[in-house]
């Protein structure tokens, strides 16, 4: 029977074929419109590591004005001072957490006749590699002596090695960055977190840094940091005053797989504070927050609010492309009430009919759902265009699987959502009614 | 023409009607508030930064040797840029207006920490700035050369004076008609500068903040490694100049990297990208979508003409003109219009106000609707037109034949 309303359904599809392209072109055009913009948000919104995402937190801590909160209504600061972060970090080792913040280095290439460019390099903790499993081409991260003794030690992204040495193992190298020498650890492998989770300061999507160093050895060498610092108390006195001040630079993470292990970190972090209040320091009552990967990226809106405002238009706009197919398959029902009412006559059932025009609806729906997606290749070509400068919307721009798989399944339930009442229509028509005026 | 049979005809296909018209009202809800969201952004985009932006470029240098001596690089490369002929002038600065990054700090009317703050962005730099950005200066003075002063990157140097910007003064001062100049505010609590210029308008570097014409120039050099040079030419000189002057620099010392040379209108194309971007596709979305409801229009007016052929023939045949029948699908949907619209008037204020909640919007102008209005009005005459056509070409004798 199926096969017999699937050729049914094609004769009468082609026997309307202008109306019948309309309907296709309407529904191609609604999903592409739709699911452009689903996949940049399916990307954007996406887990960065899924595998971790419940048990890595972020640390806020509430060392801000005694007048004012860091941000309406009480939010504390997204980032901790350097006082906090390495006092954290020392007095918590029995957690394993991470410090770190964003710079940038001068490399000077091993070749002497190559010209000197700048980095971005980001200064962390032994622990950043396993614990954000960040993955290794070639050797390792540091260890937690290399971050106590300030060893200039530095591992590389795999396309910064492939600049600087062609790809081959650099392990055991040596490296000038801003006149200074660095041993070569390690050379990771493709990583490409999205967004980039572990620092929201800058921008949500772009690569993760180039090179990686201690913590120590940056703060030593007086490393500036290229994302956010925001002071509420004002300092005097060079960069020895700017550590010890109440400026939030430094960003803070712990990893915490149980439910236990959150407490036991609650715990410390408001004895902690509490210790602190009695060096006069936190003034604002207890504010300490603990936020995983996916509460702090919502927590930051990393899905940009424009592309919340196009997906809602998006789908709008789906809406009006079915009703335009709604209003045209009616049009060919009525236009055929004729034929169905001497086909109700010879004895076809409601449900004969009904099944016949959700199939053919069907056939529209898929043929739709193909040309969607084509329709949402060319729109993420045409934003790819758009943005043309900013690398990083290539990477938001990429269409898997299941995004091919989701808009043939959104145009075929769109389809036949558009088909119902038309079909309820052409079910209903009373079997001589249209005989009559023969 | 009598609306009454029209009426009464319609409302024998009620539903291909009624679908029609809620397509025409949701296009109409999505039109207006796509088009107020690129109004909004045009707008933004069209602020003056309140510099000469078409003959500026900027570029960076990143001293990488410990041990610069950032004072004399930064003072010879001034000379040096200062030095070629067709530049106007030439700065060393932490930031400039579009740049998206740079520093803001809270000045604030009376000393002591807990008092009201107000933030400015600052741009530290010299006395040359004014020339160097093309602002005016409206009232008082510029800096003297022995008002400069030389600080670390921290800020805990500050010189005795500043400029500001007249929005800034208005904010500081709101209530006093008399100048703001010479007038003491504090920043770091205690710290007390003295107002001695002010200018016309300077943007700060962050296109998005809520203050962007809050701004402070502060005669002080910072000694970091990292610097911003702008530099401004006599018109017409600039496609000559930047790359002599980067070529100049990059000979001048080799410890250092110059990278990010970009005129103005580069760093303004950067800057609102985004925004440029959401105006495209905002109007590619409001084009396909008038295209589909104005062939979904065509193709149920198509479907009124083809189902009453029969009668179009009696009517013509009964004396009817062509241009009555024509008329005849005007008005019909002129009503289905109609009621399309005036739906869609109330759900375009109803999505409205749901972005200006959700995505804190710039309300729409009240004319937008109106407009919006009129154009889906226009769209539904023009895709009628075709179809009324074949209609009234029906030939009269087509009442002559059965069925």
């Amino acid at each position: 029977m199926f096969r017999y309303y699937l050729k049914l359904g094609l004769l009468s599809i082609r026997s309307n074929a202008a109306l019948s392209a309309l309907m296709v072109a309407a529904i191609g055009i609604g999903i592409g419109a739709c699911m452009t913009i689903v996949t940049i948000y399916h990307v954007m919104s996406g887990n960065p590591i899924p595998e971790k995402s419940s048990s890595l937190y972020v640390v806020q801590i509430d060392n801000w004005s005694p007048d004012e909160p860091y941000d309406e209504p009480n939010e504390p600061p997204p980032q901790s001072t350097y006082l906090d972060a390495t006092n954290l970090y020392s007095k918590g080792d029995e957690f394993r957490q991470v410090v770190s913040y964003k710079s940038s280095r001068v490399v000077q290439p091993p070749d002497a006749a190559e010209l000197p460019f700048e980095v971005s390099s980001r200064a962390t903790t032994f622990a950043f590699f396993p614990m954000f499993s960040v993955p290794f081409q070639y050797g390792s991260g540091w260890d937690t002596a290399a971050d106590t003794n300030q060893e200039r030690v530095v591992v590389l992204t795999q396309a910064l090695n492939e600049r600087l040495f062609g790809g081959e193992n650099s392990v055991g190298e040596q490296l000038s960055l801003n006149g200074e020498t660095y041993r070569i650890v390690g050379v990771l492998n493709e990583w490409l977190p999205t967004p980039k989770f572990y620092d929201l300061n800058n921008n949500y999507y772009e690569e993760p840094e180039e090179i990686y160093l201690p913590f120590s050895v940056a703060v030593a060498g007086e490393h500036d940091s290229v994302g956010n610092i925001n002071c509420w108390k004002p300092f005097e006195g060079g960069y020895d005053a700017f550590l010890a001040s109440e400026c939030v630079w430094v960003q803070t993470w712990v990893e915490l797989p149980t439910r236990d292990d959150k407490a036991r970190y609650e715990q410390f972090l408001a004895s902690y504070v509490e210790e602190q209040k009695t060096f006069g320091r936190f003034p604002r009552p207890l504010n300490n927050r603990l936020s995983d990967v996916l509460e702090w990226m919502d927590i930051n809106h990393v899905v940009d609010d424009d592309v919340s405002v196009l997906l809602g238009l998006a789908f709008l706009f789906l809406i009006v492309c079915l009703l335009n197919t709604a209003g045209l398959l009616l049009a060919k029902v009525m236009r055929r009430t004729k034929d169905i009412s001497l086909r109700r006559a010879l004895g076809a059932s409601k449900r004969t009919l009904f099944g016949q025009y959700i199939i053919e609806a069907g056939i529209i729906g898929v043929a739709g759902g193909v040309l969607g997606i084509a329709m949402t290749w060319l729109g993420l070509r045409g934003i790819e265009h758009i943005f043309t400068g900013m690398d990083f919307v290539q990477r938001l721009v990429v269409m898997d699987w299941s995004m091919v798989m989701l808009a043939v399944v959104l145009a075929l339930v769109s389809a036949i959502a558009a088909a119902l009442y038309p079909t309820w229509r052409a079910a209903n028509v009373t079997p001589a009614s249209q005989l009559r005026i023969q | 023409m009598e609306l009454g049979p029209i009426w009464r005809s319609l409302t024998r296909n009620k539903a291909g009607s009624v679908l029609i018209a809620l397509q025409i009202a949701v296009t109409l809800a999505i039109m207006v508030n796509a088009i107020a969201i690129m109004q909004e952004r045009a707008e933004q985009m069209g602020r003056p930064s309140g510099t000469d932006e078409a003959n500026i470029f900027t570029l960076s240098s990143t001293a990488f040797v410990p041990d610069t001596n950032i004072q004399s690089l930064i003072e010879e490369d001034l000379k040096l840029i200062r030095s070629q002929p067709g530049v106007v002038e030439a700065i060393a600065t932490n930031s400039f207006p579009l740049r998206q990054g740079g520093s803001a700090r809270g000045f604030q009317l009376e000393p002591g920490a807990g008092k009201e703050t107000l933030t400015g962005a600052v741009y530290y730099t010299d006395e040359h700035a004014i020339e160097a950005f093309g602002t005016h200066l409206v009232d008082g003075a510029n800096f003297a050369p022995n008002q400069v002063v030389w600080g670390g990157q921290n800020g805990d140097e500050w010189p005795a004076n500043i400029i500001i910007t007249e929005s800034f003064a208005k904010t500081l001062f709101p209530d006093t008609a008399e100048s703001a100049i010479g007038k003491t505010v504090f920043v770091d609590d205690t710290r007390p500068v003295q107002i001695i210029g002010i200018i016309d308008r300077l943007q700060a570097p962050w296109r998005n903040w809520g203050e962007i014409e809050n701004t402070v120039i502060v005669p002080l050099r910072q000694e970091g490694q990292q610097q911003w040079y702008l530099v401004r030419t006599e018109p017409g000189a600039q496609d000559r100049i930047m790359p002599e002057v980067e070529e100049l620099l990059a000979q001048s010392n080799k410890n250092r990297i110059i990278q990010s040379v970009r005129t103005m209108q580069e760093v303004r194309d950067r800057s609102y990208l985004s925004d440029n971007a959401m105006i495209k596709m905002l109007g590619f979305i409001v084009t396909l979508l008038i295209l589909i409801t104005g062939l979904g229009i065509v193709g149920l007016a198509s479907f009124n003409v083809s189902r009453r052929t029969r009668q179009i023939g009696i009517r013509r045949a009964l004396g009817a003109t062509r241009a009555q029948v024509i008329n005849y699908f005007r008005i019909e949907n002129l009503l289905i219009s109609g009621l399309g619209i005036a739906v869609g008037a109330v759900l375009a204020i109803a999505l409205n106000l749901f972005l200006v909640n959700a995505f804190s919007l710039t309300p729409m102008s009240w004319y937008v609707i109106p407009l919006a209005m009129l154009a889906m009005w226009v769209v539904g005459q023009i895709a009628v037109i075709g179809p009324a056509r074949r209609a009234s070409r029906i030939s009269p004798a087509i009442a002559t034949r059965s069925g």
